[in-house]
């Protein structure tokens, strides 16, 4: 067993991809760099980003998988977990080894993995689409701060340019530290630095930066909530199973129930 | 200024909230114009009141003034309750400022009849052009058909709305006599008919292709929904009803809403009662079957059985009715076959049928795919199933499922308070 540590990145990714099939270990292992706990007996190979090597796993992958395949296995790595990196690597050299088509073979335990990340994070982004509330900024900027489970950001961006083309945007996530702006023409990544004036850690915009409609809409917003539930019909469970307790916060719709 | 608008919304939106479709489906309609609003193919929930219903729209009613006294409607001439009426450049603003802020896919609108037929429907066909063409809103929209309006004011509510609807209110023509004298089933057929036909229309002459651009006509269809458990009809009576719209007129959904007591009048059940949830369920999972199964519903309700059971789902209970089609083996059989499977969806019928090309498959792969096996195995062979000496009986079954089964509706009385 011979280990491979990689950054966590996609690239990193694909180009332990590459090395397995240059070097030709038995087995190994994909640990995280940040995760890696060295062991005595260990064999470790520490995995250099290519470009080169990166490119040329990834259109060997082309070759193999659909585009739609190739998104689910892009889809799937959003998900920063370490036994889906893992997964990933098993799936790839699963593809490469067998013929054209077997990523339909949801008997293997790969293509099963896989398939089950993709479809939480796929979830979580449809979750994003739902649950991002806007405020409105004095200057007529639209602002949401998020907190995905996922790093789902980039599976957002079609969906929120094309739905609010005609005004400008910031969707930012609070725990990876980046996010989207929307200029009316492009989006582009934004880091820390360009919310500056923003803090984040907190979820409402303070008075003296929203516009003057902000509040009412929000008002009313939380009145259509209230009455439009039957309470006749209660059923937290159900409640709390569609709107899980750690999205409240960014709900306003939920203020105070948290 | 701020209160009026709060205490409008808060009467308007509690009047319309009996009307359960929610859905925000099947609309296509693109941002093209650089303008506002991009319609999502599958719908978006926003979010889910304390009742677990999703809010996908605002949906409120134009206003609760209305001519007729129907006896299951909040809003009836007779009632007592708080009046209001929004205008049309209120509707307008309240859609926009909660669209812009990513809280709803767009607007529901319905409205108590007021004047006329033909009154109200201009009134609401005046916002969703407003909102189509000044806005130039692509969020989505439903709008209600009113029964007795012009064909003129239909033709050009289709091409603002996405989806249109009308409700039967009651199951049976009998039903809603009963309850609603000044109404019939006859009135929602025709405009039904009429809205079904031009649907037709526009997508044939899209078909043809002389024309470049046919614009849409109500591109997310109808729907229709019955109020159940005001009136007595059974669940076979309701569901064959269904199935007829669901065929006649090519709906795409129609919803069943349990009745809540809002009326001290002696025909209907009274105020306190509990809504009748698990029927309404019952009755759902009825509804996908037929939609997504292949069931038709004869298989699953009929003189025998007019009623569905409460202590299992209609698709346990048929196949119950029907052992002599199980075990059914999954390495071979048809994937019609496969979907009739109690603990089998769609999306597992599908993975066993593409898996299965790559070898016999096993129980435990059946467990990864996502088949609720403890349920499934009394009805399968795969390739590790143990040889049987004899086929199981049903009732045996049945209670081998129940046993290890815990429906969410038999361990507790829903809505009773706890004490403690």
């Amino acid at each position: 067993m011979v280990t491979y540590v990689f950054d966590g990145s996609l690239e990193g990714l694909l180009t332990a991809i590459f090395e397995f099939y240059e070097q030709k270990p038995d087995t190994i292992q994909l640990v995280w760099q940040k995760l890696h706990q060295p062991a005595m007996l260990e064999e470790t190979v520490i995995i250099v980003n290519d470009e080169a090597k990166a490119k040329r796993v990834w259109k060997g992958l082309q070759q193999k998988l659909s585009p739609e395949w190739l998104k689910q296995f892009y889809t799937a790595y959003l998900s920063e977990q370490p036994q889906t990196f893992q997964d990933l690597f098993h799936f790839a050299c699963y593809i490469f080894d067998n013929p054209k088509g077997s990523e339909k073979n949801f008997g293997n335990p790969h293509v099963i993995a896989v398939s089950k990340m993709v479809k939480k994070v796929g979830r979580e982004r449809h979750r994003m689409k739902a649950f991002i509330r806007f405020q409105k900024t004095a200057d007529g900027m639209y602002y949401a701060p998020v907190e995905p489970d996922f790093n789902v950001l980039p599976l957002i961006v079609y969906f929120f340019k094309n739905r609010y083309a005609d005004q400008q945007w910031i969707i930012y996530d609070v725990k990876r530290k980046y996010g989207l702006y929307y200029n009316l023409h492009t989006v582009t990544e934004i880091t820390y630095e360009f919310v500056s004036a923003i803090d984040t850690n907190k979820v409402n915009l303070p008075q003296e930066l929203t516009d003057s409609g902000e509040e009412l809409a929000s008002l009313l917003w939380k009145d259509y909530f209230n009455s439009t539930n039957i309470p006749a019909r209660k059923n937290m469970k159900l409640h709390i199973q569609h709107v899980p307790k750690r999205y409240w916060k960014y709900l306003n719709e939920k203020d105070g129930k948290n | 200024m701020s209160e009026r608008i709060r205490e409008k919304l808060s009467i308007l939106a509690d009047a319309a909230k009996y009307d359960v479709s929610c859905s925000s489906s099947g609309g296509n309609r693109k941002n093209t114009n650089k303008g506002i609003g991009d319609s999502s193919s599958s719908g978006i929930c926003h979010t889910y009141t304390e009742d677990g219903r999703c809010v996908s729209l605002l949906k409120i009613l134009l206003t609760n003034h209305c001519i007729y006294d129907c006896a299951f409607c909040v809003s009836r001439k007779s009632n007592d309750v708080k009046r209001a009426a929004f205008t049309v450049d209120e509707v307008v603003e309240l859609t926009m400022s909660f669209y812009r802020r990513n809280y709803i896919e767009g607007l529901f609108l319905s409205s108590g009849i007021f004047k006329n037929a033909d009154f109200t429907m201009e009134r609401l066909v005046r916002i969703v052009k407003k909102l189509r063409t000044e806005e130039r809103f692509n969020g989505y929209i439903h709008l209600k058909t009113i029964p007795g309006a012009s064909e003129e004011l239909l033709t050009e509510a289709g091409l603002y709305a996405d989806r249109m609807s009308i409700n039967l209110e009651m199951p049976t023509e009998s039903g809603l006599k009963l309850l609603a004298p000044d109404k019939s089933h006859e009135d929602v057929k025709k405009p039904l008919g009429f809205i079904q036909n031009t649907i037709t229309q526009y997508k044939e002459e899209k078909k043809t292709g002389l024309i470049k651009s046919i614009p849409k006509f109500v591109p997310a269809g109808q729907s229709t929904q019955m109020v159940i458990g005001a009136t007595p009809e059974s669940d076979m009576e309701i569901m064959y009803s269904a199935a007829q719209y669901y065929s006649n007129f090519n709906l795409k959904r129609v919803y069943y809403s349990g009745y809540i007591p809002i009326s001290y009048d002696t025909r209907m059940p009274v105020i306190g009662s509990q809504p009748p949830l698990l029927r309404e369920n019952r009755l759902y999972q009825t509804d996908w079957l037929m939609r997504f199964y292949g069931f038709n519903v004869q298989e699953l309700l009929n003189p025998k059985n007019p009623h569905l059971d409460t202590d299992i789902d209609p698709k346990l209970s048929w196949a119950l009715r029907n052992m002599e089609h199980f075990p059914i083996d999954i390495n071979t059989a048809d994937y019609k076959m496969i979907l009739r499977i109690p603990g089998v969806g769609v999306r597992s019928a599908q993975k066993i049928v593409q898996a299965r090309k790559f070898g016999k498959l096993r129980s435990h792969q059946l467990q990864k795919i996502g088949v609720a096996y403890n349920r499934a195995k009394h009805f399968i062979r795969c390739a590790d199933s143990p040889y049987l000496l004899h086929e199981p009986d049903a009732p045996h079954v049945k209670n081998l499922i129940l046993a290890e089964s815990s429906s969410k509706y038999l361990k507790t009385a829903q809505n009773q308070l706890s004490l403690f």
